[in-house]
């Protein structure tokens, strides 16, 4: 690290991009002075499936392990007391990261996780559960649920899935040639039957990044909670959550250098002590009697269960090294990256799922080579150390919106390198020739 | 050859490129019919396939008188279900079920190749996908069209008893 170590939140003026060392920054990764594939050095392009981790957070969860580790919010030895102050001091790192107070943080097991405890919890409300406090969620037949054709199955499922159980209906917005969602019939799609209005901030396939504005502010005439899915905008953008006005969002440490097993709920503070509690059991309750149980206040009434204290520590390791490092800095290197990215679209053959420019879009770009299936091009990317993603993403519809059963796709993080770019893209420039279809 | 090419055998290619008996096509009469739907869901590839199957008669044993696919997907699952259509046509159920067995054992040698040679022979053009499983993640692609034979054949009852 080249700078300072302050907790600086994200959106806060860091350093001149021109001030911070990337080069150092890469260095703080073991993993990428790996070799693959025959000595072949690591190119890392798929950081939107995972980040790689920096020693910060590697160190972090080690001297957990090894100097602090018991289990939180019980028992009044020294240990519970050190691990429990670690787990709170990283909800505090994670909520000034994402603009959000420290009550308003629930810990989860990643954003899959937050997204289905919304879901779930709006389920208890409209099965009754919450009391009146919970009227607010409930949902009755005929009442909309509004997403959108680009999202993440994660943010897709778990509102079919509530549809399902309680009557509502799940309504979309489609999307543009270009990969973005289409909200030309915007008062058409959120209306006064609209109690949910669900969307990624940043897609994962085309790397679009949505209107949030526009659709915060639709949702907010209707009287519609809004839910936001920022699993691929947290790790990239500087993200104030109370700047945007969201109800609710979903973000996991994987993607944005933190360790698996961890992510976060934001939800509102007025609509987490509303809400009613999903997962049940132990730390999240008040009293219990064998009749009836009263639960604690959020965020503890959403974390049942011995919780993920050494992964939560970590997060709030990553967390506070990002904001160290900038999020307006990490934007700016990742906006160069992505310019280096979209040039892809000059390749004979190679044509690009989502916006062909740098405007409103991050460093992850989905493709197709014409003639060849996107675990070819994969494949034979691989054989030269280059790691992307192939498939559909978890986004079927979106893919069935394009005509295409699966992409190929290379994403970046703040470790990326130009040079990185330019080897894939000579890489690339092969495929079609190796399966002689040129 | 490097691992890449020893994947990518120019008879794989050639199979990807022109694969044999695509196009779905009707059941000869008086045959069993078993058709199967099977998807890669990591990747979206499927294939739709069905077998033509002469009954048993005479103690003799159902024979596989054709088969006949659809589907879309990477080289590697279009040459090997091309490869064996070709592979099975013509052969007792008997017979393919051994040759699905002798596939699977193939795809489990990590590169290696069977040590039973006659075995090996017994797949023909099928061996070129030895290099194949050398990839755990591209495995599923080889047996996909497989896959749709094995579940084709149970549901056209050749498999029963």
């Amino acid at each position: 690290m080249t700078t300072t170590d302050t907790v600086r939140p994200a959106g806060a003026p860091g350093p001149a991009v021109d001030a911070v060392d990337w080069a150092a920054v890469r260095a703080d990764f073991p993993l990428l002075e790996r070799t693959v594939r025959g000595g072949r050095p690591l190119v890392y392009l798929d950081s939107a499936a995972t980040s790689q981790k920096p020693n910060v957070v590697l160190e972090a969860e080690v001297e957990f392990y090894e100097t602090r580790n018991a289990a939180v919010h019980r028992g009044a030895h020294q240990l519970a007391e050190e691990a429990t102050e670690a787990f709170e001091d990283a909800r505090a790192a994670v909520a000034a990261f994402v603009g959000a107070d420290t009550d308003e943080i629930v810990w989860t097991p990643g954003a899959t996780s937050a997204l289905n405890l919304v879901a779930y919890a709006l389920g208890n409300a409209t099965a009754g559960r919450g009391g009146a406090a919970a009227e607010r969620f409930v949902l009755r037949p005929g009442d909309e649920i509004v997403v959108t054709e680009a999202e993440h199955h994660a943010n897709l499922v778990p509102w079919q899935e509530l549809c399902a159980r309680t009557g509502a209906v799940l309504r979309w917005f489609g999307v543009t040639d270009d990969g973005r969602p289409d909200l030309s019939a915007i008062d058409d799609v959120i209306t006064d039957r609209t109690r949910v209005v669900a969307f990624g901030h940043v897609s994962n396939v085309t790397g679009a990044v949505a209107p949030v504005a526009e659709l915060v502010a639709a949702a907010r005439r209707v009287g519609a909670l809004t839910v936001l899915d920022a699993c691929q905008s947290v790790p990239h953008l500087p993200v104030d959550l109370h700047g945007l006005g969201v109800d609710f969002a979903a973000f996991s440490a994987h993607k944005m250098l933190g360790p698996t097993g961890v992510g976060a709920l934001y939800g509102r503070r007025e609509l987490l002590a509303a809400m009613p509690p999903v997962t049940t059991g132990g730390s999240m309750v008040e009293v219990v009697t064998m009749e009836a149980t009263t639960y604690a206040p959020p965020p503890q009434r959403f974390e049942a269960g011995t919780q993920m204290v050494a992964q939560a520590v970590g997060m709030g390791v990553a967390a506070q090294w990002l904001g160290e490092l900038g999020m307006a800095n990490v934007a700016a290197h990742e906006r160069a990256l992505a310019a280096e990215l979209v040039k892809i679209a000059d390749i004979p053959g190679v044509r690009i799922v989502g916006p062909a420019d740098t405007a409103d879009r991050l460093a992850v770009v989905s493709f197709v080579v014409d003639g060849v299936h996107a675990h070819d091009v994969g494949q034979v990317l691989d054989d030269k150390g280059i790691a992307v993603r192939v498939g559909h993403h978890c986004a079927q519809p979106l893919h069935r919106r394009f005509g295409v059963a699966a992409t190929a796709r290379a994403s970046a993080s703040v470790y990326t390198t130009v040079e990185e770019v330019v080897a894939f893209r000579e890489a690339l420039a092969g495929v079609r020739a190796f399966f002689g279809v040129e | 050859m490097s691992s890449l090419e020893q994947m990518y055998q120019q008879v794989i290619l050639d199979h990807a490129r022109h694969p044999h008996g695509r196009g779905l096509v009707d059941v000869a009469a008086g045959h069993l019919a078993g058709e199967s739907h099977q998807v890669n869901p990591t990747c979206g590839d499927e294939v739709t396939l069905r077998v033509d199957v002469v009954p048993a008669a005479d103690g003799a044993g159902p024979v596989v008188a054709g088969v006949s696919w659809e589907g879309q997907g990477c080289s590697i699952s279009q040459a090997s279900t091309s490869v064996m259509t070709e592979l099975v046509s013509g052969r007792s159920v008997a017979e393919v079920e051994r040759l699905d067995a002798v596939f699977h054992d193939l795809m489990g040698s990590r590169g290696k190749g069977l040590d039973d040679d006659a075995a090996e022979d017994a797949l023909g053009d099928a061996t070129a996908f030895t290099g194949v499983s050398q990839y755990p993640a591209r495995i599923k692609c080889a047996l996909l069209g497989w896959a749709a034979l094995k579940d084709s054949l149970a549901r056209s009852g050749a498999l029963a008893g």
